[in-house]
């Protein structure tokens, strides 16, 4: 996959018992679904689980001698459905991607999934992006667990509980007939660990036998009146098996003294800030040890109600700690104890905040104030009575910049939004949707394309109600992943089925770029177990879309805006596609740079371009960044009284794509840039040619310098 | 300054926790860092935690790397996920705004933090776009990180590593081995970076230079000197420099503050034309001068001499072409580009000349006949507007550019520079107006000069916005507070590019003038 190897993670996988395994979150649950006995395991990557997939994808020997099978789905939905395998089959199966969009997209297959119910352990593995670094709208992946009734993990966030969730996770779907999530949040993926390995178990049922040997029981399809019986059977039957197999298998956890006047509830994911906070307060020692009883939620859904009611017997006040609103848990629990008629108080929400990341100094704050409410007692002098100011720190707020992600140096996607950004300024602005993915860095700052996003390869769908046409067109963003992904059928077949008057740019950059550089159907690589280089513009003609132009090299600027022009004035009616295509430059030089490297140690002729900036030429209206925002296109700030402001400069991190030409060309900047090109090993004849050259511009510049007064250096 | 924490923590193993963070900018290398510490941490008998936030933050944008360690001894330590405010032990910034992002967060706390910042920038977006000077602070980054951190290390590590031909992690990972903030000696780092097995020389390297960069501070990186004047350097035929020197000595001869400037402002009007350019210069400065004294700071005067000069030596095409095709500049590029013996350098220069370039560069007369004339300038689009790549390496393009440049006895007939010295004359004309009413406000009208700069489009717009600000300035030239509103006019103009926030500076004034 992609230009990156995973190889040296693959042999993790072939640990065995006895040995230590050290490593990543993500890869240890990928070794856990090895160490259970998974029979098939699909997915869309994504952070934060990306990895899981990745390394699969390239452990196809180990999985070949294991009898795994393993898919990386065209979406989420086509994973969802994948575990159907699992439906009548005793057969265990794991599936991951990123929460809740993962969820979202896989919600049919899931809720289909659930009612129906499973035989074979099923585990959906969903990567929680929720908190800082997040790339995604901020839901909870926990509701559609609760809608569906799928019972959700939520482990503590270290390599051994992870591990243990993998395995007891399986035994619970098989236990209750009902599919688990387990949800593992972003830090959690990409903490590293130890646990101790078992071996590698092959599936008792390999999906080849069982296709070998079908069944099928008509009880289990999704249709009246057995639809019905589900329902009942969801509360009569699996909801009970699921409570008698957490309690007796103590998958919630107990830690600190059993009396004590008050208690927390967390989830498990939350189990290790918590333990900081009260480190902090003097509350807990260095492992863990705690004054406070917890009760810890590794399954956060469904709650299991005596459990819970033992715990709060003797307590006055309990603190329900729940990142992620709305507060699901503390609402069950309140009614529990309102049904059951105690006096426990319930805090929660309110002295914590309902919404954002609970982070260190959210916890440290609303759990001291919890216990100044609740036990004043516990609270460490220092806390009632500081007696120390803390130093005034200046406040950086109005000096600190916001970096927020970018298109990286190079990226082949710049030139289009330059070019976007040019066509506007001539034709004014458009309604411009986005889509997800590295081209949605487009709609910030300097380009500002694009004013919205409705999900993964929905960009020209966005643009649905205002494609019947008008004074202007609409455009519509849309990446290679998203087409693949679901935008050939919901965008393209949308606007092709409804002729809609609009414009849509598939940003083809060779990969599923942003998620890390995975193939796709059009990828230009050939992949020996997926069927790449499949052109976009015929799936597109396939559709009966007849006015498609495809653009090999993005970086022309001046082409771009063309095409563009053309798209949005034609008098053609219908849809108008342009594939825009160049490949990711962070996969290409991956790829290249050794390469490269490797040709100029073996004397062969090489060609290094990068770009520069002539400063005296330079006036530092800064035009060429508004167009760019390439990270090795910076300011310098001049040393010349003179000047006022700080100048382009292109640092050695340049690429040589050469957007920066492009873009002074086509927006007339100025003239500025040029490009450098380095050649190495040039042919005897070349440098012959060139010493000539050299000599007679060396005389003309002496020449010429002999008549003038030279003031030193400038240049 | 060793200040008490601020929560006791009764079980003394907890101070065995060191707390390690790093706030990097994507492509720095984070997670090689991070890794290399993990595994120091592990070879050295402790227990170690790292995570990251990884995902599209690593496209350009920040990333936090967390990492905490304990003496591994007696059971497993709980760890943090994240770093928390107040509770950081060793911040890591790989770059100076990313100092005072972690500053802001909290993660620096004179009790107990150990900044190790490197002070290169890599600017933002919103920093790069801004017409004018938009680049933050990093003055006032550092000042806070001397009152924010118990001990502050800073170096231009990225710079230390860049000479070692490695990457900012490797510096870094040196200087927190000088830092001494972990309990580990510097053969342990040093190990950590063979067993990372990768580019392992060129890391040693700069590893090294991260420690004495780090040993040696801020001072290792030196400011660059002023630049000394224009004296120095000066070359060419005895003739010319007998004229030079004469008027070089009577631009020294000018007030000191005035002197300052009218150095390198005559250096810079002779060098685009000539010597009688030169003279011209001066006699415009004497007029200035004529009308500004000592107690006022010479300010009109020093304004007059960089404004003026900036003025005169306008973008034209000779002006592009014979800096193109000076030896220094070659020279200068073959060095950046680390062109070596055995290696040739190709040079491509990106034009696109406009009409208006073309047409100003015809004799004043006939030039504006074709800018009066449309279908004059739709001919001239037509031969000539397009972009033109030059590969001014080879003799064709060269010598077109050299003759291009060797045009100076031509300019001054040229409509072009007709025009600029109309629009001089005008500029000059109006801040002396203001002059005997305000002297500060002609001070203000003089900078205001700044405003003009770049090529075709946005050259017309530059100009547009001096004109606005100057009829902005006129609306309350004969208010008190004027000089401030012609101060505050420009610097709106310098924000943005269509000028939004001068348009609506224009509008307040128009509210009450």
């Amino acid at each position: 996959m992609a230009e990156r190897s995973f190889k040296a993670e693959v042999e993790h996988l072939r640990k065995g018992a006895g040995e230590t395994f050290t490593g990543e979150g993500i890869l240890a649950i990928t070794k856990a679904l090895l160490e259970n006995g998974v029979g098939y395991v699909g997915g869309y990557q994504g952070a934060p689980i990306s990895h899981l997939m990745d390394v699969l994808a390239d452990a196809e020997e180990l999985l070949g001698e294991l009898g795994v099978r393993f898919e990386a789905n065209a979406n989420e939905a086509a994973a969802g459905a994948m575990l159907a395998a699992s439906v009548h089959y005793p057969i265990r199966g794991a599936i991951t991607f990123k929460g809740p969009v993962g969820v979202n997209v896989a919600s049919d297959a899931l809720a289909n999934l659930a009612s129906g119910g499973v035989t074979g352990g099923a585990l959906i593995i969903v990567g929680e992006d929720y908190g800082e670094g997040s790339s995604i709208m901020q839901e909870r992946t926990h509701a559609f667990a609760m809608k569906s009734q799928m019972w959700l993990l939520d482990p503590r966030p270290n390599l051994p509980s992870i591990v243990k969730a993998v395995g007891h996770g399986f035994e619970l779907s098989e236990a209750s007939n009902t599919p688990v999530m387990l949800t593992v949040r972003i830090r959690a993926c990409h903490v590293t660990g130890s646990f101790e390995c078992k071996d590698n178990r092959a599936p008792t049922l390999p999906v080849a036998e069982a296709l070998a040997n079908p069944r099928s029981d008509f009880k289990r399809v999704v249709l009246p009146p057995y639809s019905f019986v589900h329902e009942h059977e969801k509360i009569d039957v699996r909801w009970p098996a699921a409570e008698k197999y957490i309690r007796d298998n103590q998958l919630n956890e107990f830690f600190g003294p059993e009396k004590s006047k008050i208690g927390f509830v967390l989830q498990g994911g939350m189990y290790n800030n918590v333990i900081r906070a009260l480190q902090r307060l003097g509350l807990a020692d260095i492992f863990g040890n705690t004054d406070i009883p917890l009760y810890v939620l590794n399954v956060a859904y469904p709650l299991v109600k005596d459990e819970f009611l033992e715990f709060c017997e003797g307590k006055e006040s309990i603190l329900v700690i729940e990142e992620g609103q709305p507060e699901f848990i503390e609402q069950t629990l309140t009614t529990y104890l309102y049904r059951a008629g105690s006096k426990v108080q319930v805090e929660g929400k309110g002295i914590l905040p309902m919404a954002g990341e609970y982070t260190g100094q959210v916890l440290l704050d609303s759990i001291t104030a919890y216990l100044k409410k609740a036990a004043p007692d516990m609270v460490p002098a220092m806390v009632r009575a500081p007696n120390q100011e803390a130093p005034q720190i200046p406040d950086l707020s109005k000096v600190v910049p916001i970096r927020p992600p970018g298109f990286c140096t190079g990226c082949p996607e710049r030139p289009i939004f330059a070019a976007i950004k040019l066509v506007q300024k001539e034709l004014g602005k458009h309604q411009i949707a986005g889509d997800i993915g590295c081209h949605l860095f487009g709609s910030l700052p300097p380009f500002e394309v694009g004013g919205q996003t409705m999900g993964y390869g929905l960009g020209p769908a966005g643009n649905g109600a205002f494609e019947g046409g008008g004074k202007k067109r609409s455009i519509a963003m849309v990446g290679d992943g998203g087409f693949w992904h679901n935008g050939l059928s919901s965008s393209f077949t949308n606007m092709a089925f409804n002729k809609a008057d609009a414009v849509a740019v598939v940003v083809d950059n060779y990969y599923s770029a942003a998620t890390g550089g995975q193939d796709i159907m059009s990828s230009r690589a050939k992949n020996p177990t997926k069927a790449t280089n499949n052109p976009i513009s015929k799936a597109l003609e396939g559709i009966g879309i007849k006015w498609v132009r495809q653009i090999d090299r993005t970086y022309d600027v001046t082409h771009m805006r063309n095409v563009l022009r053309e798209a949005l004035t034609t008098p053609e009616k219908g849809p108008k596609v342009i594939v825009a295509s160049s490949e990711c430059m962070l996969n290409k030089q991956r790829r290249e740079k050794p390469l490269t490297a490797k040709a100029i140690k073996d004397g062969r002729r090489v060609e290094t371009p990068r770009f520069g900036v002539d400063e005296d030429i330079c006036t530092g209206d800064h035009a060429c960044m508004r167009l760019s925002g390439c990270p090795s296109l910076g300011l310098k700030v001049l040393d010349d009284p003179l000047r006022d402001d700080p100048v382009a400069s292109i640092d050695q991190s340049c690429v040589g794509c050469g957007n920066c030409g492009e873009v002074a060309d086509a927006a007339v900047l100025c003239p500025s840039f040029y490009e450098a090109r380095v050649v190495h090993n040039p042919s005897a004849m070349e440098t012959r040619i060139a010493k000539w050259r050299d000599g007679i511009i060396g005389w003309l510049q002496a020449r010429r310098a002999a008549r003038r007064l030279n003031f030193g250096e400038a240049a | 300054m060793n200040a008490p924490l601020s929560h006791k923590t009764p079980d003394a193993r907890l101070q065995g926790i060191i707390k390690l963070a790093i706030l990097a900018v994507g492509g720095q290398g984070g997670g090689v860092l991070t890794n290399w510490i993990e595994d120091l941490a592990r070879a050295n008998g402790y227990a170690a935690q790292a995570t990251s936030v990884a995902g599209v933050a690593q496209r350009t944008g920040a990333t936090v790397y967390y990492i905490e360690m304990a003496p591994a001894a007696g059971g497993v330590p709980i760890f943090s996920l994240m770093p928390a405010a107040g509770d950081v032990d060793v911040m890591i910034a790989a770059e100076m705004m990313e100092a005072g992002r972690s500053i802001m967060r909290g993660f620096v706390t004179p009790d107990r933090t150990t900044l190790i910042a490197s002070t290169h920038r890599s600017l933002a977006v919103s920093e790069k776009m801004v017409p004018g000077n938009g680049i933050a602070s990093a003055d006032e980054v550092m000042a806070a990180a001397e009152i924010a951190a118990r001990r502050f290390i800073a170096a231009n590590f990225d710079q230390v590593a860049v000479k070692q031909g490695s990457v900012i992690s490797a510096s870094i990972f040196g200087a927190l081995a000088a830092s001494g903030a972990l309990p580990f000696p510097r053969s342990a780092f040093e190990d950590a970076i063979r067993a990372g097995g990768k580019g392992v020389e060129a890391s040693l390297r700069a590893f090294n230079a991260g420690f004495d960069a780090a040993v040696n501070g801020v001072q290792s990186e030196a400011a660059p000197a002023p630049k000394p004047m224009a004296k120095a350097a000066v070359s060419g035929p005895a003739r010319l420099k007998t004229e030079w020197d004469r008027l070089a000595a009577r631009a020294a001869a000018l007030p000191g503050p005035v002197a300052e400037m009218a150095l390198p402002g005559l250096e810079k009007v002779v060098d685009f034309q000539d010597l009688a350019y030169g003279t011209e210069y001066l006699d415009r400065l004497d007029k200035v001068l004529a009308q500004d004294r000592a107690e006022n700071g010479w300010a009109l005067g020093r304004e007059a001499a960089k404004y003026i000069a900036n003025a005169l030596c306008y973008d034209d095409i000779i002006r592009v072409a014979d800096r193109k095709t000076r030896a220094a500049r070659f020279a200068r590029i073959k060095g950046e580009m680390k062109v070596k013996d055995g290696t040739l350098m190709q040079l491509t220069e990106y034009f696109h000349p406009q009409a208006a370039e073309i047409s100003g560069m015809m004799p004043a007369a006939m030039g504006a006949r074709w800018q009066a004339d449309p279908a004059k300038m739709a001919r001239l689009t037509r031969w000539f507007d397009k972009g033109r790549r030059l590969r001014s390496d080879s003799l064709t393009a060269y010598v077109m550019l050299y003759v291009l440049g060797g045009m100076k006895g031509w300019r001054r007939k040229t409509l072009r520079h007709q025009q600029e010295q109309t629009h001089l004359h005008r500029w000059l004309e109006t801040a002396l107006s203001y002059r005997a009413a305000n002297y500060d406000l002609a001070v203000e009208v003089l900078r205001c000069r700044r405003l003009v700069k770049g090529y075709s489009d946005t050259h017309s717009r530059g100009l547009s916005k001096f004109d606005r600000v100057l009829d902005g300035i006129a609306l309350v030239a004969n208010r008190a507070d004027a000089a401030d509103w012609a101060r505050r006019l420009r610097e709106a103009a310098l924000k943005d590019e269509d000028g939004t926030d001068l348009d609506g500076a224009i509008q307040t004034i128009r509210s009450f003038a």
